[in-house]
């Protein structure tokens, strides 16, 4: 035993310090509240935020992955698009394996089918994350600007190679029957589909969270995150744990490649590239690396893109830019930055 | 005459275009504490650094416990047994104190027993053992910082200035511990600045200059000469304040 006679005092975050944690959370209802206040019939306003929410688990599920590669493995990956675009793909050839599930009466038959193509879509999107993170990542850790260039090589190749597998063509990707229709809640309509996908969404948040807080991996990810050096001082191997990581987020990407192509019932190569604007806008409203501000980043995208595209379209494509730079303004690391060691 | 615990033989070290380290040569016996002192840009965070396998050595062996570890990683050397302080204290701030130290402990929870001893020498890390890592104060970083090295019985720690910026109530606190962590026979090769804790805790001592060990003997010998201390290092050690 020590003369450790030190009164343990420790620097407890203030009131206001506390708020200012707390207060990104808000902007998700505020937001909402605005839209109500604009858009006055709550019937439409409730069908616009269903659908905004929708969205935004859509694109979170998509988002998710590349902002925790980000954050541990400092990648900057503009391929992250063809994972969507393949699990998509993936996605539509399952679905065709298992059109006679897709065809019987009953939610849940569609449901395991569409489960089924997920997960098929995941394990190709993962696998394709491994051969991704040898042969092109690899070579250029430490290196934003080669990461940039050789990222997007990868994705124009991966485009490509899902025009050689799949041909050039749109393709019609069908929702099955019973996934289809609206619940009616008074005048205001729910697409059943819009529902599956908060829940997926949802579970995928939560799941995300008790691995990060509960696991050993999940502490090692937010370990490595903040400190890589640190992490293998202490004996474990960053890099198995970049390969995990990088191909849990090319499957989450192949997750929502599968969703999103449900949701606009067409797929084509090029799908991935264009929603990685609204991903790059989510990961840098919600701060870089950080799974919670990627959370409700989402979800303030798909309410925007909502909301504006009823109350003035012209404007829709902007909006987003707009809630990016605004927040920016207000946070410039993003919504929960993520502390990095110097 | 026993076989050192480590060794390092002919160790340079390259950083970019930088030479720091132009062939180190000294060893730390095994049990007890080795104190590697020097001005500020003499290499002794360099030397941690190479030995952590941080830094690779662009020549010379570093040999610990028999073993050749030179060309070894990082996760590779701590395996072996080597546990390392950083001088920036490599806290997971965004962990809590009781997640930090199960990061550093090989199984999914520390050992109770050696937690209690733990508590004993660091009380802070019991109280604040739910808390983010992030809200400790400096000197409550620094304790952490040792606790985890030590959540597990190591052969080697190295700890690279634990006193600095402290409070003088912390360092006494810190000079406690370790004076208790020797008692444990562990062996620690300490960097340090302050020659009241290398005086209080160091059985030898070796000395840097320009990126070489310039002194090696028993830490009693130099704190007892102001004459070498001068040649040294510059300055009487008795005279630092």
């Amino acid at each position: 035993m020590t003369d450790l006679a030190i009164a343990p005092r420790i620097e407890r975050p203030s009131l206001g310090q506390r708020l200012e944690k707390a207060a990104p959370l808000l902007l998700v209802p505020v937001l909402a509240v605005i839209g109500l206040v604009a858009i006055g019939n709550p019937s439409t306003w409730l069908t616009l935020t269903v659908a905004g929410l929708a969205m935004g688990m859509m694109i979170f599920i998509m988002a998710s992955g590349m902002t925790v590669v980000f954050g541990l493995m400092d990648i900057i990956n503009f391929g992250h698009g063809a994972f969507i675009s393949v699990g998509a793909f993936v996605g539509f050839t399952a679905l065709a394996w298992f059109s006679g599930l897709t065809a019987m009466p009953g939610v849940m038959p569609s449901l395991l089918a569409v489960f089924l193509a997920i997960m098929i879509a995941m394990a190709a999107t993962g696998a394709m994350g491994y051969a991704f993170e040898r042969v092109i990542v690899r070579p250029v850790y430490g290196s934003h600007l080669k990461q940039i260039l050789v990222t997007m090589g990868g994705l124009i190749v991966v485009q490509q190679l899902i025009h050689v597998i799949w041909g050039p063509a749109e393709i019609y990707l069908a929702r099955p029957q019973s996934l289809r229709g609206a619940f009616i809640f008074g005048e205001a309509a729910i697409e059943r589909y819009r529902i599956v996908a908060v829940l997926i969404g949802l579970a995928l948040f939560v799941a995300m969270r008790l691995i990060l807080s509960r696991t050993k991996v999940g502490l090692l990810v937010r370990a490595g995150v903040e400190n890589k050096e640190m992490v293998e001082a202490l004996g474990y191997r960053i890099r198995r744990l970049f390969i995990v990581v990088f191909m849990v987020g090319s499957a989450l990407a192949g997750l929502g490649g599968v969703m999103w192509g449900l949701y606009q019932e067409t797929i084509t190569a090029h799908m991935g590239s264009e929603i990685m604007i609204l991903v790059f806008i989510v990961v840098i409203i919600g701060g870089l690396g950080s799974v919670e501000g990627c959370f409700i980043g989402a979800l303030l995208v798909g309410l925007m893109a909502n909301y504006t595209a009823f109350l003035a379209p012209k404007v829709a494509l902007v909006s987003n830019i707009g809630l990016m730079v605004t927040v920016l303004m207000w946070r410039p690391q993003g919504l929960y930055p993520v502390v990095k060691a110097k | 005459m026993p076989e050192p615990l480590l060794s390092l033989t002919g160790v340079h070290t390259h950083i970019g275009q930088y030479h720091i380290l132009q062939g180190v040569d000294f060893t730390v016996p095994d049990k007890g504490v080795t104190v590697l002192l020097g001005r500020n840009g003499a290499g002794k965070t360099t030397t941690m650094r190479t030995i952590m396998g941080l830094w690779q050595a662009s020549r010379g062996t570093i040999r610990f416990a028999g073993r050749d570890i030179t060309a070894l990683d990082t996760p590779a050397i701590a395996r072996e047994g080597i546990a390392f302080v950083p001088e920036n204290m490599g806290i997971f701030t965004d962990l809590t104190v009781q997640e930090n130290m199960i990061l550093a402990a090989t199984g999914s929870a520390p050992d109770s027993a050696r937690l209690d001893w733990i508590f004993s020498l660091f009380p802070p890390i019991k109280t604040f053992w739910n808390l983010s890592a992030g809200n400790l104060s400096g000197g409550q970083k620094q304790m952490l910082s040792v606790a985890r090295a030590i959540v597990e019985p190591r052969r080697l720690i190295l700890i690279d200035e634990p006193t600095k910026g402290l409070a003088p109530a912390i360092v006494k606190a810190m000079i406690g511990a370790l004076r208790e962590l020797k008692r444990s026979d562990t062996t620690i090769l300490l960097v340090e600045q302050n020659f009241a804790m290398a005086r209080a805790v160091g059985d030898t001592v070796a000395v840097m200059d320009d990126g070489r060990i310039v002194h090696t003997g028993e830490m009693a010998a130099l704190a007892a000469d102001p004459a070498l201390q001068e040649r040294l290092m510059g300055l009487s050690l008795e005279t630092q304040p």
